[in-house]
């Protein structure tokens, strides 16, 4: 193992890391959030120390080169001046990563917001009293056009015609991870009582789902709820 | 001059110590009551500044940790001393020996902190504490008669350690094994306590002893019993793992280190050990919960507690790889010459780790600037979106479990060639075996998706569990076989692990610790405004959730106060070692010859040191 090849490939490998998750992995789908991009060079770079300090020889090839680069021990000429540069731009790095951090923006910061809270206790463990019979079901479908598929689509993917003007944007039930992942008490909540009526346990949050309540009989609303499993293809999660 | 630094570590131990004890006595000691109505008793109690609860979490964390640690550690010295009994060899004896040392100093201080919790919860939570002892109260009686067996049987067991000896060694085991069951049932009987707050079940009729009873039989009761004991047993072997660690980055000449390098080994060994079974107890505990009331488990894990088990992805994924690290270290360093060879499976198995642990720490719902959240259209990912469910946090954590597991295996056979002539067919085996678990492993995984949930947690989860448990249990017994008759081709060598190889076992414990405040913090808050969830509201002005960054700063806190007082500890426990004659009960080693039956083969003392 040649001694500054291994400190090389490590440095190589995080830009690698984090061009793709950055710049290449966008082409395909939707960008990230540079939460998860520092989330994944984190484990990249625990990889690298773990691999690298195996061995008395390996960690010298891995942090031989930094540490002779931090003491400046051999190096002269050109190279001398380019350390000079790289420690005199580490300390403006950091300077202005915090200037960044905490200057006023008109940006809203980061929030890690509770998608599913508890309902109140009321709404746990009810059942739906309507018989799930093609006639309910099709009824189902009749309100879910006319009152939820403008907001969450014809197809059951959070795709309508209004969706592009909310924030976050409608649920996308044929999701595995929405609907499929709650029980059909958890939906009677959420559409009987709407943004709302959301706990407090969800603040911080955003959702602009009215409070059908007003409008919908609890009947229609268990038909509804029937109607979004079976138009996406889920099931509700059930305990038996 | 050894004197003289000694008297001075004892000054600023006994500095420390009156330091803490006046932070705990002055607050409480302005304790007053809230104005109750004129003849109402009084519900609370608070310590002004700090807070009553604040100041309960402390203690009760504290308590726990120490009995995690001195309910834990009888468990593998009495292992250990039986390992040393079969084979003959001293050394195990020894360990266990220095185990139970351990063990004596860290029970008193566990017992006082108990009773520390007692009087402060008395004082601060009469009401809760009035209607506890209306139902528990026939299994306080229980849990002293516990208590003082227990104090009885460790007292016999350490003092008569020497003197059963010989013939009596089988006395010796035998207490050794009462030990453990009182220390068991020791462990059993609180956490009904515990559980009850959290899922509790409630007879009006009956007598005391039928209520107490049927209060004990609580849904969540046996989940947490089982969940508790593994992880003691984790919590035990890291943190004798880690003062092996420091014993090693300070010991003084090569018998010390071959010592303490062997001692680390062992205390990885049993961390890992337990381990690998723990996330299914915990599963299994999440399970109870979520059909004890859906609410709670909606809290715990869709709620504003879900962000706790992303921290405790990444705990969990740390102590996986600081385990196998050190396993992986001792291969490069105890088995001269093993580099070539093993660094391609080692890269592979750090590479899968990664992965899965990349996966496991992926949220559901991202944490996102406004302008991120409009570009992924919404907080999930449309790709990376899936890995933040069940299906997918299940499968990398048993494929990270088979893993450690391999990484394990491979530490045992390094080093040694199997003379058995069934040994290729065997070998071959275990790989289908493997390489079918895998498989299964992951198909069921992606699978679950397309599954309705109760389906995915009845049958495929409990698969997957039951595939992973397979291996180990048959990998385990045929690879014990093939090690029995196998040549030793390169001798291991102790004591000549790098210095990084000790700060690893300190990690690890360190891991570990953070982690059961964390957890502990869970299941605490689950219960939200309740005392006793459903039955006993929390009307005192705490009667609502810290924020989770308080919380965490509370978790870090008593992190460093239990990393503080063990150390103290184990400085006083190894004071009398130390002035009969330098090492402390420095173990004689045998060099070759010895099998050991964990593996990691007969220590041969190295002079040198990397």
């Amino acid at each position: 193992m040649r001694g500054p090849s291994l400190a090389v490939k490590g440095g190589i490998l995080l830009a690698v890391v984090f061009a793709a998750l950055k710049f290449v992995l966008p082409l395909f789908t939707a960008p990230l959030p540079m939460s998860l991009i520092w989330l994944y060079l984190f484990l990249a770079t625990i990889g690298i120390v773990v691999y690298g300090t195996l061995s008395a020889e390996s960690t010298e090839a891995l942090l031989g080169p930094v540490f002779r680069f931090l003491s400046g021990e051999g190096i002269g000429g050109m190279a001398k001046s380019a350390r000079l540069a790289v420690l005199a731009l580490v300390p403006l790095l950091v300077g202005w990563q915090t200037y960044s951090g905490l200057v006023p923006s008109s940006q809203p910061p980061a929030e890690n917001r509770t998608i599913h809270p508890a309902p109140p206790g009321e709404f746990v463990g009810l059942s739906n009293p309507v018989p799930n019979t093609p006639e309910n079901v099709m009824q189902g479908r009749g309100f879910y056009s006319a009152f939820c598929s403008p907001c969450h689509g014809a197809k059951f993917n959070g795709n309508g015609a209004a969706s592009d003007g909310f924030n976050p944007p409608p649920a996308n039930f044929s999701d595995p991870g929405t609907i499929a992942m709650l029980q059909e008490s958890y939906l009677f909540w959420r559409i009987k009582k709407g943004g709302v009526g959301l706990s407090v346990e969800g603040h911080p949050w955003k959702s602009a789902m009215p409070r059908w309540e007003v409008e919908l009989s609890d009947d229609m609303i268990w038909k509804i709820i029937m109607a979004e499993y079976a138009g996406a293809g889920q099931k509700p999660r059930t305990w038996e | 001059m050894e004197h003289m630094r000694n008297q001075k570590s004892v000054y600023a131990y006994a500095a420390l110590f009156l330091v803490l004890a006046f932070a705990v006595a002055m607050p409480v000691g302005l304790a007053w009551a809230e104005d109750a109505p004129a003849g109402a008793a009084t519900e609370y109690r608070d310590i002004p500044g700090m807070g009553s609860r604040n100041l309960i979490w402390i203690v009760a964390q504290q308590h726990l940790l120490l009995a995690g640690f001195v309910l834990g550690v009888p468990i593998f010295a009495w292992v250990c001393e039986i390992v040393g009994v079969r084979t003959g060899d001293q050394r195990y004896d020894k360990l266990a020996k220095e185990f139970t040392k351990l063990l004596t100093s860290s029970y008193a201080t566990t017992a006082l902190f108990g009773g520390i919790l007692l009087f402060l919860l008395i004082g601060l939570y009469p009401k809760l504490m009035n209607y506890l002892s209306d139902v528990f109260f026939p299994s306080f009686l229980v849990y002293c008669a516990l208590f003082l067996l227990e104090t009885a049987t460790l007292y016999l067991y350490w003092y008569g350690w020497d003197a059963m000896q010989g013939s009596k060694k089988g006395l010796h085991l035998f207490l050794g094994f009462l030990l453990n069951v009182f220390a068991f049932f020791i462990m059993v009987v609180p956490n009904s306590w515990a559980t009850f707050q959290a899922s509790p079940v409630v007879i009006a009729e009956g007598s005391m002893w039928a209520k107490a009873w049927t209060a004990t039989w609580n849904p969540t009761w046996w989940p947490v019993n089982i969940h508790r004991l593994i992880a003691n047993v984790v919590l035990g072997g890291y943190i004798c793992g880690a003062y092996a660690g420091l014993k090693y980055l300070m010991a003084q000449n090569a018998e010390e280190r071959v010592h303490y390098d062997w001692m680390g080994y062992v205390g990885n060994f049993i961390g890992v050990f337990g381990l690998l079974p723990l996330p299914f107890a915990g599963y299994w505990l999440m399970r109870e919960i979520y059909q004890y009331n859906q609410q709670m488990g909606i809290t715990l894990m869709g709620g504003f507690l879900s962000w706790l088990f992303i921290l405790q992805a990444m705990l969990i994924g740390i102590l996986f790889v600081g385990s196998n690290y050190y396993f992986w270290l001792g291969i490069m360093h105890r088995i001269p010459g093993s580099e070539a060879r093993y660094r391609r499976p080692i890269l592979t198995m750090l590479v899968i780790l990664l992965v899965c642990l990349g996966v496991w720490m992926t949220p559901h719902s991202l944490v996102a600037s406004l302008e991120e959240a409009r570009k992924m259209g919404g907080t999930h990912h449309p790709l990376l979106g899936v890995f933040g469910v069940m299906s997918a946090k299940m499968t990398v954590a048993n494929l990270m479990i088979l893993v450690t597991f391999m990484s394990f295996i491979m530490y045992w056979r390094a080093g040694k060639e199997e003379t058995a002539r069934w040994a290729k067919v065997a070998k071959a085996g275990q790989g289908v075996i493997l390489g079918i678990a895998v498989i299964v492993v992951v198909v069921l995984g992606v699978w679950g998706y397309f599954v309705p949930a109760i389906t995915r947690i009845n049958y495929f989860s409990t698969t997957q569990v039951l595939v992973v448990l397979f291996v180990l249990l048959t990998v385990t017994p045929l690879t014990g076989l093939l090690m029995k008759s196998a040549r030793t081709t390169t001798e291991m060598v102790w004591g000549v692990m790098p210095a990084r190889a000790g700060y690893a076992l300190v990690l690890n414990a360190v891991m570990v610790i953070l982690l059961m405040t964390l957890m502990g913090y869970a299941r605490s808050s689950s219960r939200v405004h309740w005392h006793v969830y459903g039955v006993m509201q929390d009307t005192s002005q705490y009667a609502y959730s810290p924020a989770l960054g308080y919380a965490a700063a509370f978790m870090a806190l008593n992190t460093f106060m239990f990393c503080m007082l063990v150390a103290f500890i184990f400085w006083v426990a190894t004071l009398g070692g130390e002035k009969k004659g330098g090492a402390t009960d420095t173990a004689s080693v045998k060099g070759k010859g010895a099998t050991s039956p964990a593996a990691g083969g007969a220590p041969v003392p190295a002079t040198g040191r990397q």
